[in-house]
């Protein structure tokens, strides 16, 4: 066959052979990714979205260290169950503030993409620290190390520089004040000096009930108290069919 | 002077660490600099330990260079070996914390940190080692030229450790851009970089030098998949360090289009890692053990392009029915549906180049081997497929069943065909007469392949059983089963899965003293395989 022929010129030639494996390699990622980046569903924008407040960012910082996402989605799927048992399925621009995303691939334990609000921080703190002292069945592991580790508050205008670099609209006011949002976010006696203004529907309260100091837990629950909670979803089902 | 600027530059790089440890501005980088400072500062002194000074006047007498290279091979089998057992046992342990949780220790060794060590220790330790090693073993042969770059192949080896340990230690002390397959941090990620660079320049380079004038079927296959392992590590990784002196990133894309990065990447990590460079392998070893040529040149040539080029566009069945648009899914899903015939290809030409010597599976257990690892590499691309079709995904996603379905391609393709290269290699490399012993391979192959059967039968059943349970509506339209009790549920199987991976494990230690005796030299005295164990001699009456 003459184009099994012309194969060999590829079976004697190395930068051939390179070159047309990397052309082959490169062609189905560049259709798929690509046009991510610029069709109306996955970038549109979403009423209510804003980007993390320091505490939750330093909440998520650590269910990303924990490998939470290992066990525990966060992408609820248009199936009447899921919906029924997580709430309405998870919308493209509900993680556009996500370096990296959450979305998981296991569900060990139940999706969390809108755990927000469904318990209390007491039941959050008693579970994280002792899971099966309110779950007898839970698999899970404890963290109550979580408690005692306090957060590390000093650099943190980078970490919010670094996700500015990347896209996320943080204000200079906000880089500004992420050490001291950290601290007036976890204590309501705290002035908090323009934090509300700064982010929208943020809940300002001690979350793990250790008001001397702001601890990784306060931080974790923070983050778990506002997931999926920003972005109304009532009012975005009355307009799902205008567009 | 032997080994004194090596020594020179390491002591330099531990002068750096040093450095790092000291002006980290978070806790886990710093702590993260000081396990590579003493790793660097241990390594330092075995060298210049080693350094060694001709007398004066003289020179030492140039390095013999006209054959193969084989020492750094000979490393690279063991720790092939070792890693492979460091990683089933960490999987053991993570499997028993599944079915136990008491038996998480916070923080380090909770499941959430140890889980990547044991999929990274896995994948990249054991399938890594295992590429590396036998890619240079088979380049040089079917090239018949010595490796290209001298040294540059031991710091492909040293360098490729390196990084290993520091990912696994970044685990535990919980360093991870939460990507799975690709979760050390950015610091790790750079230097992964350079070392699969030099890969790059050791293997090319041996095919440039070659002498050989064909380009041989194997040599395809692996370069495939250092290119293109090397575009998806530079893109799935790329990522806004917070600054030098942290060990925290955040990922250059956000959500639906990170989502979709991550899976591109996480899906050729075992298309092209666990897939391409794997079949190099086969492509080598299996007409090697069989003394027979590969069935149809014609289909390798076919099947390889067909291979490289679909498997890219299947990581979107990873993403079904979540946010990411539906074009991209289906897209996803036609072309894993399609990725079933290529995947097959090389299924047949491996299995049908025995032909005309299936007699020797009586005899030879390591051409077992190489057959049960094309027959699980057969059932997992059949499962593949299947499972990315969207009906059959909405059940499978989120479940054990994705879990099964890894392992029988892991455990049954990548595990057995290494093995049996590994029984191929070391008594070649080592110039043994022959294996320490074939029944210990033979016990190897059955504790395996038994291992693996429970370990996937077990895993569907957990994975249908909560999948079912998770949309289990009463007559009165109310969901049956609140979560926890989907949890409870599938405990037995948890169990079972873990027995399965213990005698897979204890299959891999049987290979560790098999290959241990071969290397020292023992030859253990046995009844040849196929033959009876006892012939009584049949005594005529008198």
């Amino acid at each position: 066959m003459a184009f099994l022929d012309q194969h060999k010129k590829l079976e004697r030639n190395v930068s051939l052979l390179f070159v047309f494996s990397l052309i082959a390699v490169l062609i189905g990622g560049i259709i798929e990714i690509v046009p991510l980046f610029y069709v109306k569903n996955t970038i549109e924008k979403v009423e209510g979205m804003r980007p993390y407040t320091p505490l939750e960012l330093a909440g998520r910082n650590i269910y990303v260290r924990e490998g939470c996402y290992l066990c525990h989605s966060q992408m609820i799927r248009p199936f009447r169950d899921e919906v029924e048992r997580y709430g309405h399925y998870s919308l493209a621009a509900e993680s556009m503030y996500d370096h990296p995303f959450q979305w998981g691939s296991k569900r060990t334990g139940p999706d969390l993409a809108r755990v927000g609000g469904r318990y209390s921080d007491e039941w959050h703190v008693q579970h994280l620290a002792h899971p099966q002292s309110v779950v007898p069945e839970s698999i899970m592991p404890s963290y109550s190390f979580l408690k005692n580790a306090v957060v590390d508050t000093k650099h943190f205008a980078d970490h919010l520089k670094a996700n500015r670099a990347v896209g996320v609209p943080y204000s200079d006011a906000m880089i500004e004040n992420a050490s001291a949002d950290i601290n007036a976010q976890a204590n309501p006696d705290v002035d908090a000096g323009g934090l509300e203004e700064r982010y929208a529907k943020i809940s300002v309260r001690d979350f793990d009930g250790n008001p001397e100091q702001v601890t990784e837990m306060d931080a974790l629950v923070a983050y778990l108290q506002m997931l999926g909670t920003l972005v109304d979803l009532e009012a975005y089902k009355q307009n799902e069919n205008l567009r | 002077m032997k080994n004194g600027t090596e020594a020179i530059i390491l002591a330099a790089a531990t002068f750096l660490a040093f450095l790092a440890a000291a002006g980290a501005s978070d806790d886990l980088f710093k702590a993260h600099a000081w396990v590579l400072f003493f790793i660097l500062a241990a390594t330092t002194v075995v060298l210049f330990r080693r350094v060694e000074f001709a007398p004066a006047g003289e020179t030492f007498p140039p390095k013999d260079t006209s054959g193969y290279m084989d020492d750094v091979i000979r490393y690279g089998a063991i720790a092939t070996m070792l890693w492979g057992i460091v990683g089933f046992l960490v999987g053991v342990v993570i499997a028993a914390q599944l079915a136990w949780p008491w038996l998480n220790i916070e923080p380090w060794f909770n499941f959430g940190r140890l889980r990547p060590v044991h999929t990274s220790g896995v994948i990249f330790a054991f399938g890594g080692n295992a590429l590396i090693c036998t890619s240079l073993y088979v380049v040089q042969r079917t090239c018949r030229a010595r490796l290209f770059g001298g040294n540059l192949a031991w710091f492909v080896f040293w360098g490729y450790q390196l990084f290993i340990v520091m990912a696994a230690t970044g685990y535990l002390l919980g360093s991870t851009q939460s990507r799975e397959y690709a979760e050390p941090e950015w610091y790790v990620d750079l230097w992964l970089t350079i070392v699969w660079v030099a890969y790059l320049i050791v293997f090319v380079g041996t095919i440039v030098k070659r002498k050989e004038p064909h380009i041989y079927v194997a040599n395809w296959f692996y370069l495939s998949f250092i290119i293109t392992v090397a575009m998806l590590h530079l893109v799935n990784n790329a990522a806004v360090p917070v600054s030098l002196t942290s060990g925290k990133s955040y990922s250059a894309f956000a959500g639906v289009q990170d989502a979709l990065t991550q899976w591109w990447y996480g899906h050729n990590a075992v298309g092209f890692f666990l897939t391409a460079g794997f079949l190099g392998m086969m492509y080598y070893f299996v007409p090697k053990q069989a003394n027979r040529p590969v069935f149809s040149y014609r289909l390798s040539i076919i099947h390889f392009w067909a291979l490289i080029f679909l498997y890219i566009w299947a990581g979107p069945h990873h993403l079904h029915y979540t946010a990411l648009p539906d074009w991209a899914q289906t897209l996803g899903m036609v072309f894993s549906i399609m990725l079933w015939m290529p995947s097959w290809g090389g299924m047949i030409n491996g299995l049908m180049t025995l032909q005309g010597a299936w007699d020797k599976l009586r005899t030879d257990p390591v051409l077992r081997m190489f057959v049960i690892s094309l027959a699980f590499y057969g059932m997992s691309t059949f499962e593949g497929p299947m499972m990315s079709i969207k009906s059959i995904n909405s059940l499978s996603h989120y479940t054990d069943w994705t879990i099964g379905h890894v392992h029988s391609g892991a455990l049954g393709w990548n595990g057995m065909v290494t093995f049996g290269a590994l029984y191929y290699l070391v008594p070649k490399l080592w110039n043994r007469e022959r294996l320490y012993s074939l029944r210990l391979v033979n016990w190897h192959l059955w504790l395996a392949a038994i291992g693996i059967v429970i370990y996937a039968a077990v895993m569907w059943v957990a994975g249908i059983t909560q999948g079912l349970m998770w949309r289990e509506y009463d007559d009165q339209g109310f969901l049956v089963n609140s979560f926890i009790e989907t949890v409870s549920a599938i405990h037995p199987e948890y169990v079972m899965r873990m027995i399965g991976g213990l005698i897979y494990l204890s299959g891999a230690l049987v290979m560790g003293y098999n290959i241990w005796r071969t290397i020292r030299g023992d030859l253990r005295e046995e009844v040849p395989m196929g033959s009876v164990a006892s012939v009584t001699r049949i005594v005529p009456a008198e």
